[in-house]
């Protein structure tokens, strides 16, 4: 894992859709930071505007209003390329459903962060059996993703997330699709990863999965209503 | 991990999406290799026939004298004395640069004489070489072998009142020949005349060794005839050497006409084959909106997602352009049969191969680079949506 600082910092932040009336906000306000090393569950009702936050704090989706600063890094000041590199190098996405791609090979799925570093070939294979193995799927590395139970796709995404070692892990609804043991299970990944130096914000509708985390941020119409 | 083993795999494992874009590819380029290959091999069996349509170069004695004849009329009652050649001299016209070109060589010696009293204009010629020129010429009786044979031109028999078997009398000598066949008329001066051996006629006209004309018929596919009719020249001071430009205009002119064809229907065939690339590339990235969202918020740059798309549509291309020649080249040699009557196929044209493959990646690549541009400038935000 990266040694580096990571702090995150969301200033005055904003986001409307256009919808057919006029602009819908998603998020109306919301001031927060959050540490280098923090494990934050972001939760709240449907339509709360905490998937929006996450995509717009991966530099995905630009704020209406407001400043997302990563490492003293404005994100938004940069260019769309320039927030590619930021992703690759400062940011891990688990999405919901796993999101492996299906062609490739657990092996592969996991390998692909790294296509666009410059690693060399030696070095990514050495790297993803690590993270494989630290997932405990070293033994399923030639499967393709739908050979996969839904933890064991779980954890391949987990492992694709931290193959580059990012200073942030961004975690949408982890465990949306998964049975309660095994959900256990992945949140208990999390959590190790976390105590390792992992900085985590991962978004969830569950308060178990949410009582995982060290802090919890609460979302409502567009509000940062409760930081623990 | 590099960006072409993902899109080396995602061809390899959506086999059913790659046959369907390869197939419009193959289809569009194996008509156009198949286009081409059958107007090559018409192109060449219509050479060769025009080839066998009589002679494109003629070798005559240079005169001063301006010809008082035109389409078969002679006016001023002229009696017009021919040059001639030395026959003994015609073995160097294979001396030529471009021996290789030249077909059939006819020589013919030309003399008038008093046939039971009338004056005919006997032809002399080597009857192998003249038959193989006049392809075109038809007959009753039987094509004369030996010298004490006779053809008649249709008009010299009507005059003569004779018929394939009856004899007629020729020279000081009244030796009589026999008439072993009797042309078909053709609409030339070739109605008018007596055949006889080249030989005999030069024996009959007092004209011993003597050639009056040489037709030639060079066998050519893009050969210099004009080249040709200069070396001919410079090995016969004495003679004018013509090519009949008529022929070969027409020749190159329904060479060309099949060629312009054969290319407006490839070219048509080509734009429904990029249209497919296209439409099924544009398919392929909608389809894979999920798959580009998930590229971009890992950190994959426009660029790279372009990357991907183009690296597929160039194997696309180039199995598309080399499964298309194969394919093409078969429908040739399965067709050419059918459609020249003997025909045959003109061969594996490696050349074809190259532009096919060159066709085929240039193509898949132009089809594609709309759908690439899209893929690459998806809204990252607009394609996680689809998660």
């Amino acid at each position: 894992m990266s040694e580096s600082v990571s702090f995150i910092e969301v200033v005055d932040l904003g986001k409307d859709y256009a919808g057919g009336d006029g602009a819908v906000p998603a998020i109306r306000k919301m001031d927060f930071t959050v540490e280098d090393g923090e494990f934050v569950a972001i939760m709240g009702p449907s339509g709360s505007g905490k998937s929006t936050l996450l995509s717009v704090l991966g530099g995905l989706n630009r704020p209406t209003r407001g400043r997302v600063l990563v490492d003293t890094l404005d994100v938004y000041a940069l260019s769309g390329e320039q927030r590619a590199d930021f992703r690759s190098e400062y940011l891990g996405f688990i999405f919901q459903s796993f999101q492996l791609i299906p062609y490739l090979t657990v092996l592969e799925n996991v390998k692909i962060p790294m296509a666009v570093t410059g690693i060399g070939e030696t070095f990514q294979h050495r790297r993803a059996m690590a993270v494989l193995d630290r997932v405990g799927l070293a033994d399923k590395v030639r499967r393709l993703p739908d050979q996969l139970s839904g933890g064991e796709q779980e954890r391949v995404a987990i492992a694709r997330a931290v193959v580059n070692g990012p200073p942030v892990l961004l975690a949408d609804e982890p465990t949306g699709n998964l049975d309660s043991a095994t959900t256990a299970q992945i949140m208990t990944l999390l959590g190790e990863l976390n105590r390792e130096g992992q900085t985590i914000l991962m978004v969830t509708h569950n308060p178990e999965v949410g009582a995982f985390a060290k802090r919890i941020l609460q979302v409502r119409d567009g509000y940062c209503v409760f930081d623990s | 991990m590099r960006l072409y083993n993902i899109a080396l795999n995602n061809l390899r494992r959506r086999k059913g999406r790659v046959v369907f874009t390869v197939l419009g590819l193959v289809l569009g380029i194996a008509a156009i290799v198949a286009l081409l290959s059958i107007t090559e091999s018409m192109s060449r069996d219509i050479e060769e026939r025009l080839n066998q349509f009589g002679a494109n170069i003629v070798m005559v004695p240079k005169t001063e004298r301006l010809s008082l004849s035109y389409g078969g009329i002679t006016v001023g009652g002229v009696e017009v004395e021919t040059e001639e050649f030395d026959e003994s001299r015609l073995p160097r016209i294979r001396e030529i640069k471009n021996r290789e070109n030249l077909g059939v060589i006819a020589p013919k010696v030309l003399g008038s004489l008093e046939v039971e009293g009338r004056p005919a204009l006997l032809m002399g010629v080597d009857y192998k070489a003249e038959f193989a020129l006049k392809s075109w010429w038809q007959w009753d009786g039987k094509l004369p072998e030996t010298s004490g044979d006779i053809l008649l031109g249709s008009e010299a028999a009507r005059a003569f009142r004779k018929n394939v078997g009856d004899t007629l009398p020729l020279g000081e000598e009244k030796t009589p020949y026999t008439v072993t066949a009797v042309l078909h008329p053709t609409g030339t001066s070739e109605d008018h005349v007596i055949v006889g051996d080249l030989h005999e006629a030069q024996r009959i006209l007092n004209k011993p060794g003597k050639i009056s004309l040489v037709e030639v018929a060079a066998f050519c596919r893009g050969c210099p005839i004009g080249e040709m009719v200069l070396q001919i020249a410079g090995k016969f001071p004495e003679a004018k050497v013509n090519a009949l430009k008529q022929v070969m205009m027409s020749r190159m002119q329904s060479v060309e006409m099949i060629r312009t064809f054969g290319y407006g229907v490839a070219v048509l065939v080509l734009f429904v084959g990029s249209l497919t690339v296209f439409i099924t590339m544009m398919g392929s990235v909608k389809e894979r909106t999920r798959e580009i969202g998930i590229f971009r918020a890992i950190g994959f740059r426009q660029g790279h997602i372009m990357q991907i798309v183009l690296l597929e549509s160039l194997l696309v291309g180039f199995l598309g352009g080399l499964l298309g020649y194969l394919l093409g080249s078969g429908a040739a040699w399965a067709s050419v049969p059918l459609v020249i009557q003997e025909g045959r196929f003109a061969g594996m044209n490696p050349a074809l191969g190259g532009i096919s493959l060159l066709l085929g990646v240039t193509l898949s690549l132009l089809a594609s680079f709309y759908p690439a541009w899209r893929a690459g400038t998806l809204d990252p935000s607009e394609a996680l949506r689809s998660l």
